[in-house]
C-alpha cells in the first residue's frame, strides 16, 4: 500500500488512474443496456445528443451511448486478454532464455528478433483474412498475443541475466535449491514490477492494433468495439453528412484511452527505476 | 625550520550535506561536517579515512563542484589565485569556475572508471580540453607541448591517436593524469587514483604523480583509503571521519605519533616487515551520516571512550608543531 | 579482416535465415488455418451477389488453386513457391486480371518509398536532437513543455493520429486534399506543377509520419540523454572545464545516438507497417492503399506479393542499418 501512496504522488499517475476508472465505469455500465448492441433500428437513426439519447444515435439506428459503453468494454476484454497471454509466454521465454543460456538462448533470441523486424501487421492482415467467420473476441486476442511478447521476452531475459550474476543466485545454488523453484520464487519478485508495467503497454498495443484491423474489416463487425464503431462511422459517410457525435466518441475514448495507459505505464515505469525515483523528487 | 609556506586553498568552516527527499521524508546526510583546512603550495596532502567518510564529498567540495543534492550549508572555500588575495569560489559564476578548472585546478579521477569518452580518439579530447580554455594560437603550441610530454612521462609515442578501449586501465588512467598536469595548474585533486589498479601500475601512477609534483611544484591533494600510498608519497596528512578531520599531521608524525584513537587504529591496520603478529582492524561499522551519534562521532567504536566524549565534539588541540588532533585524550582544545 | 569475419559474416547469415525463416512463415501460415484462400474467395465472391452455377464453381475452384500456387502437396507448393519468387513471380492479381502482382509492387513502391524516406529523414534527426536538448536542460520549462506534448502524442496508433490530422487539416479547415498521390487525371512527369501537386497531397500523411515518429523519437533520445549525461566521461568532461556547446555536441549526444541507431533498426518493421497506414487513411497510392484494396476485395496473391516483398525490404534496410553503425561507434570497429 505503500507504494500506491507514492505513486499518487505523481500527477500523471493520478490522472491517468482517474479517466481509467471512469472508463471501466463505463464499460461495466454495459451490463445494464436495455437493448441487445447487436441490434440494429432500435432508436431513431442520426439524432443528435439530446437529454435522451445521450451522446445521439447512429445511421443504423443504435444509440451511440451504448455502442460506446459495448466498444469500450469489448476493446478492454480483448486487449486485457491479449496482454495477459503474451505476458506468460514472454515470462516463459525470457525467463528460460536467460537462466539457460547456450543455444537454447540463440534460438529463443533469434525468434524473437524475427518477430521483431518481421512487419507483423502484414502477418495479421493475412491471418484476419482467413479468420474472418471464425474471429470473435477471444481469437482476435489470441491473435494478438502471438505476436505481442518479443519486446519483452528480451526484456525479462536481460533482468534475469544480471539477476542469474547476483549473489543470492549462488548461494541458492550451493544449498541446493532446484532450477525452477529458484527462478519461480527467487526472481518472481524482481519481474513483477517489470511484467506489470509492460502488460499495461501491451494493452496499448493490443488495443491500436485492434482498431486498425478494424478499421480494414478485418474482424467481426457485428461485435462493438471501439475499431469497429470507427469502421461503421467511416462507411456510412458520416464525415461528409457531419454526424460527428458518431466519429467524435470512438476517437476521443480512444484516445483518453491511449494516454492514459500510456501515462500509467511511464509513472509505474519511472517509479520502479531507483535513477529516476531520486531524480524526479526533490533538488 | 623551513619557512613558512604560502596558502593556496584554505576552507571555513566548511559544511555541506546532501538533502535527499523520497517520497515526503527528507534525509540529511552530513558528508562534510564543519571542515577547517588549509593547504599550502609545493605541498603533497593525503586525506586518509574509510569509505564511506566523507573524503569524496570534500573533494567535490574543494574542487567547487557542489551540485544538487549536495548543498552548500554554511562556510567558505577560498582560493589564492593572484598570490595576494583570496577568492571566495562558492561566490563564483559558473563561467568564472569553468575556467579555473584545468588552469589552476584539475581533477584526477579514480583509477576503475572510464572518463575519457568512447568514440572520440585521444587527441580529440585533448583538443576539447585544452580548447576550452585557450585560444587557437597557444593550441597549437600547448598541443605539441602535450606530445612531449606523453614521452617524458613514459608513455608510447602515438598513443594520442587511438581509442580509449584499446587502452589498459593503467594507462587510461596515466593519460588523465598527463592531462590534468599539462596546463601546469596550481592544484591537482586526486581522487582515488591508485584504487583498482593493479600493483605495478599503482607504482607507476604513484612515481607518475612524484615527477609531476618535483616539475610543477604545484599542490597535489590526494585522497586514498591506503595508507601505503600516504606514506609513500604525501607531505601531510588529514584524517578524516564522519565527515571531520578528526587529526592532521605531517606523514612523519601520523606515522610515527598518531595521537587520535582511529589514526592508531588505521597506522596499526598496516602489516610491517618480519611482523608476524595478528593486525588489528578498526571494530565496529562507521555510522551512518544521516544518523550521526552525539558527541565525537568515534565515540561508539573507541576503546578509550570517556564520558564527555558521548555528550560533546572535541575541539583542535596542538600537541606539536604541524600536529593538530581533535580528541577529549589529548586535551580540550579551541576550535581552529 | 578480422572484421569481416567477426561481425559482417554473422550478421549476413542472420539476415538469410531472417528472411528464409518469414518467407516459410508466410507460406505455412495460410495453409493452417481453417479456412483456405479459395473458398475465402468464392465466399467473398458469393457475398457480392454473384450467382455461380455448381459447374462453374468447380472450374473457379481449379483455376484458383492453380493461380494461388495451391496445388498438389505442401512440399511440392513449397518448391514451386521458391522457384516463382526467385524469378520475381508474383502471380497475378485476380481483381485486376491479368496484371501481375509484381508489376503492382513495382508501381506502388516509389510512393511507399518516397514518403518513408522523406519522413525518417526529418524526424530522426530533428526528434533526436530536440530530444536529446530537451534531455540534457531536462528542468528548463520548454523542455518539459515539450515532454507534455510527446506525452500525448506518443501513444495514439498510426491510424488515430493519421485520422485526426485529415479531420481537422483536410475537413475542419480544407488546406489540404483529403486522397490520393495527385489530383486525378494528372499525367505523372517531371514538372514543377506535378512536383508542386504530389507535395501537397504528401504533405498530410508525411506530416502524421514527421509528428508521431517525431514524439516517440524525442521521448527515447530524452531518456538516453538523461542516462548519458549522468555517465562518467561526461562528469570528467565538466570537472574539466570543457565549454558546454562541446558537451552537448561531442559527449552527450554523439554517445546517445549509439542506442538510438540500433532503436531505429529494430522499429523499421512498426515505422513501415504504420506508414502504409496511414497510407491507408489518405488514400496515398502507395502499398498501403494497394494493400487495403486487395483485402477488400480478398485478392490474396496481391496480399502474398506485398508481404514477401515487406519482409524482404525491411529486413535488408535492417542490415543495411547495421552495417553502418561500426561507423559510428569505434568499439565495433576495432577489437
Amino acid at each position: 500500500m505503500n507504494i500506491l501512496r507514492d505513486l499518487f504522488k505523481d500527477y500523471r499517475f493520478v490522472l491517468s488512474f482517474g479517466v481509467l476508472l471512469i472508463l471501466l465505469a463505463l464499460a461495466v455500465t454495459a451490463s445494464f443496456c436495455p437493448y441487445d448492441p447487436s441490434l440494429t433500428g432500435v432508436v431513431p437513426r442520426d439524432m443528435r445528443p439530446s437529454a435522451e439519447y445521450w451522446l445521439g444515435t447512429d445511421s443504423k439506428g443504435q444509440d451511440v451511448f451504448w455502442q460506446a459503453a459495448f466498444a469500450v468494454r469489448n476493446s478492454l476484454i480483448v486487449s486485457v486478454i491479449a496482454a495477459l497471454i503474451s505476458r506468460v509466454i514472454a515470462i516463459l521465454v525470457g525467463m528460460v532464455s536467460g537462466y539457460v543460456g547456450g543455444m537454447t538462448d540463440r534460438v529463443l533470441m533469434f525468434i524473437s528478433d524475427s518477430l521483431l523486424v518481421i512487419p507483423l501487421f502484414l502477418i495479421l492482415v493475412l491471418m484476419s483474412m482467413l479468420l474472418r467467420e471464425y474471429m470473435n473476441l477471444f481469437i482476435l486476442a489470441l491473435l494478438l498475443s502471438i505476436f505481442g511478447w518479443a519486446w519483452d521476452a528480451r526484456v525479462i531475459r536481460s533482468l534475469i541475466l544480471s539477476l542469474r550474476e547476483r549473489e543470492f543466485t549462488k548461494t541458492a545454488i550451493l544449498s541446493g535449491t532446484g532450477t525452477v523453484k529458484l527462478v519461480l520464487n527467487e526472481y518472481m519478485p524482481f519481474t513483477m514490477p517489470l511484467i506489470f508495467s509492460t502488460l499495461i503497454n501491451n494493452m496499448s498495443w493490443a488495443i491500436g492494433l485492434e482498431m486498425t484491423l478494424a478499421i480494414l474489416g478485418l474482424v467481426n463487425m457485428n461485435i462493438p468495439t471501439l475499431g469497429t464503431m470507427l469502421n461503421w462511422a467511416i462507411s456510412y459517410q458520416a464525415i461528409l453528412l457531419r454526424h460527428w457525435w458518431w466519429i467524435l466518441t470512438p476517437v476521443l475514448l480512444s484516445v483518453f484511452l491511449f494516454v492514459a495507459l500510456y501515462w500509467l505505464s511511464v509513472s509505474i515505469s519511472e517509479y520502479l527505476d531507483p535513477r529516476t525515483r531520486t531524480q524526479r523528487v526533490g533538488v | 625550520m623551513a619557512e613558512k609556506k604560502k596558502t593556496i586553498l584554505r576552507t571555513d568552516k566548511l559544511k555541506a550535506f546532501y538533502i535527499l527527499e523520497m517520497h515526503g521524508t527528507q534525509k540529511i546526510v552530513k558528508a562534510v561536517n564543519d571542515v577547517d583546512m588549509e593547504i599550502y603550495e609545493n605541498e603533497i596532502y593525503g586525506i586518509a579515512g574509510e569509505s564511506g567518510c566523507g573524503k569524496t564529498t570534500l573533494l567535490k567540495a574543494l574542487f567547487n563542484d557542489i551540485v544538487p543534492p549536495l548543498r552548500l550549508i554554511s562556510g567558505k572555500i577560498y582560493y589564492h589565485i593572484n598570490w595576494d588575495k583570496e577568492v571566495d569560489v562558492t561566490t563564483l559564476s559558473p563561467e568564472e569556475k569553468r575556467q579555473l578548472r584545468m588552469e589552476y585546478i584539475s581533477y584526477i579521477p579514480q583509477g576503475s572508471m572510464s572518463v575519457l569518452n568512447p568514440v572520440l580518439k585521444l587527441k580529440e579530447t585533448y583538443k576539447d580540453f585544452i580548447g576550452s580554455h585557450l585560444g587557437d594560437q597557444s593550441q597549437e603550441e600547448i598541443f605539441e607541448l602535450a606530445r612531449k610530454q606523453i614521452q617524458v612521462l613514459g608513455l608510447p609515442k602515438n598513443i594520442l591517436d587511438v581509442y580509449p578501449h584499446q587502452l589498459s586501465g593503467g594507462m587510461r588512467q596515466r593519460v588523465t593524469i598527463a592531462l590534468a598536469s599539462l596546463l601546469k595548474p596550481c592544484i591537482m585533486i586526486g581522487d582515488e587514483p591508485t584504487t583498482a589498479l593493479d600493483v605495478v601500475v599503482q607504482r607507476g601512477v604513484i612515481q607518475m604523480l612524484k615527477a609531476i609534483q618535483e616539475n610543477l611544484k604545484n599542490t597535489i591533494i590526494l585522497v586514498t583509503h591506503d595508507m601505503g600510498v600516504h606514506a609513500n608519497i604525501a607531505d601531510r596528512i588529514g584524517i578524516m571521519y564522519a565527515g571531520k578531520i578528526v587529526e592532521e599531521a605531517t606523514t612523519e608524525q601520523i606515522f610515527s605519533r598518531p595521537l587520535h584513537p582511529y589514526t592508531q587504529f588505521l597506522i596499526n591496520s598496516l602489516p610491517k616487515f618480519g611482523d608476524k603478529n595478528v593486525r588489528g582492524s578498526v571494530p565496529g561499522n562507521p555510522p551512518s551520516m544521516a544518523d550521526l551519534p552525539a558527541g565525537c562521532p568515534f565515540h561508539p567504536r573507541c576503546p578509550h571512550v570517556k564520558e564527555i566524549c558521548r555528550q560533546q565534539m572535541p575541539d583542535f588541540c596542538y600537541p606539536d608543531e604541524n600536529h593538530k588532533v581533535a580528541c577529549w585524550l589529548v586535551g580540550e582544545g579551541k576550535h581552529g | 579482416m578480422n572484421f569481416l569475419k567477426r561481425y559482417l559474416i554473422p550478421r549476413l547469415i542472420q539476415y538469410l535465415l531472417v528472411i528464409f525463416l518469414g518467407i516459410t512463415a508466410v507460406f505455412i501460415i495460410p495453409r493452417l488455418l481453417p479456412n483456405d484462400p479459395v473458398s475465402t474467395m468464392i465466399g467473398v465472391m458469393q457475398a457480392r451477389g454473384q450467382q455461380l452455377e455448381p459447374g462453374a464453381i468447380d472450374e473457379m475452384v481449379t483455376s484458383l488453386k492453380e493461380m494461388y500456387g495451391l496445388e498438389g502437396s505442401w512440399w511440392e507448393q513449397y518448391v514451386a513457391f521458391w522457384g516463382r519468387l526467385i524469378r520475381g513471380d508474383f502471380g497475378v492479381s485476380f481483381f485486376q486480371f491479368p496484371t501481375r502482382v509484381d508489376v503492382m509492387v513495382a508501381r506502388a513502391m516509389p510512393w511507399t518509398l518516397g514518403l518513408l524516406l522523406t519522413a525518417t529523414v526529418i524526424n530522426w534527426p530533428l526528434g533526436n536532437i530536440v530530444g536529446g536538448l530537451a534531455g540534457y536542460y531536462s528542468r528548463k520549462r520548454w523542455s518539459r513543455v515539450l515532454d507534455a506534448i510527446a506525452m500525448f502524442v506518443r501513444p495514439q496508433p498510426y491510424y488515430i493520429l493519421a485520422f485526426a490530422l485529415l479531420l481537422l487539416l483536410g475537413y475542419a479547415v480544407q488546406w489540404f486534399p483529403v486522397a490520393g498521390g495527385t489530383e486525378l487525371g494528372r499525367k505523372i512527369a517531371f514538372n514543377w506543377p506535378t512536383i508542386k501537386d504530389i507535395i501537397r497531397h504528401s504533405f498530410l500523411p508525411a506530416l502524421s509520419l514527421v509528428i508521431l515518429g517525431g514524439a516517440i523519437n524525442f521521448q527515447s533520445m530524452k531518456l538516453i540523454v538523461q542516462y548519458v549525461t549522468s555517465e562518467s566521461f561526461v562528469q570528467y568532461a565538466k570537472l574539466g572545464g570543457v565549454t558546454e556547446g562541446r558537451i552537448v555536441g561531442r559527449y552527450v549526444i554523439r554517445n546517445a545516438l549509439l542506442p538510438q541507431l540500433t532503436g531505429l533498426a529494430l522499429s523499421l518493421g512498426q515505422i513501415f507497417s504504420g506508414a502504409l497506414i496511414t497510407e491507408i487513411v489518405f488514400s496515398y497510392p502507395g502499398l498501403g492503399s494497394l494493400l487495403f484494396n486487395a483485402i477488400v476485395n480478398g485478392d490474396y496473391n496481391l496480399i502474398m506479393g506485398i508481404t514477401v516483398f515487406s519482409i524482404v525490404g525491411i529486413t535488408t534496410a535492417i542490415l543495411i542499418l547495421d552495417l553502418l553503425y561500426p561507423l559510428f561507434d569505434p568499439r565495433v570497429r576495432y577489437t
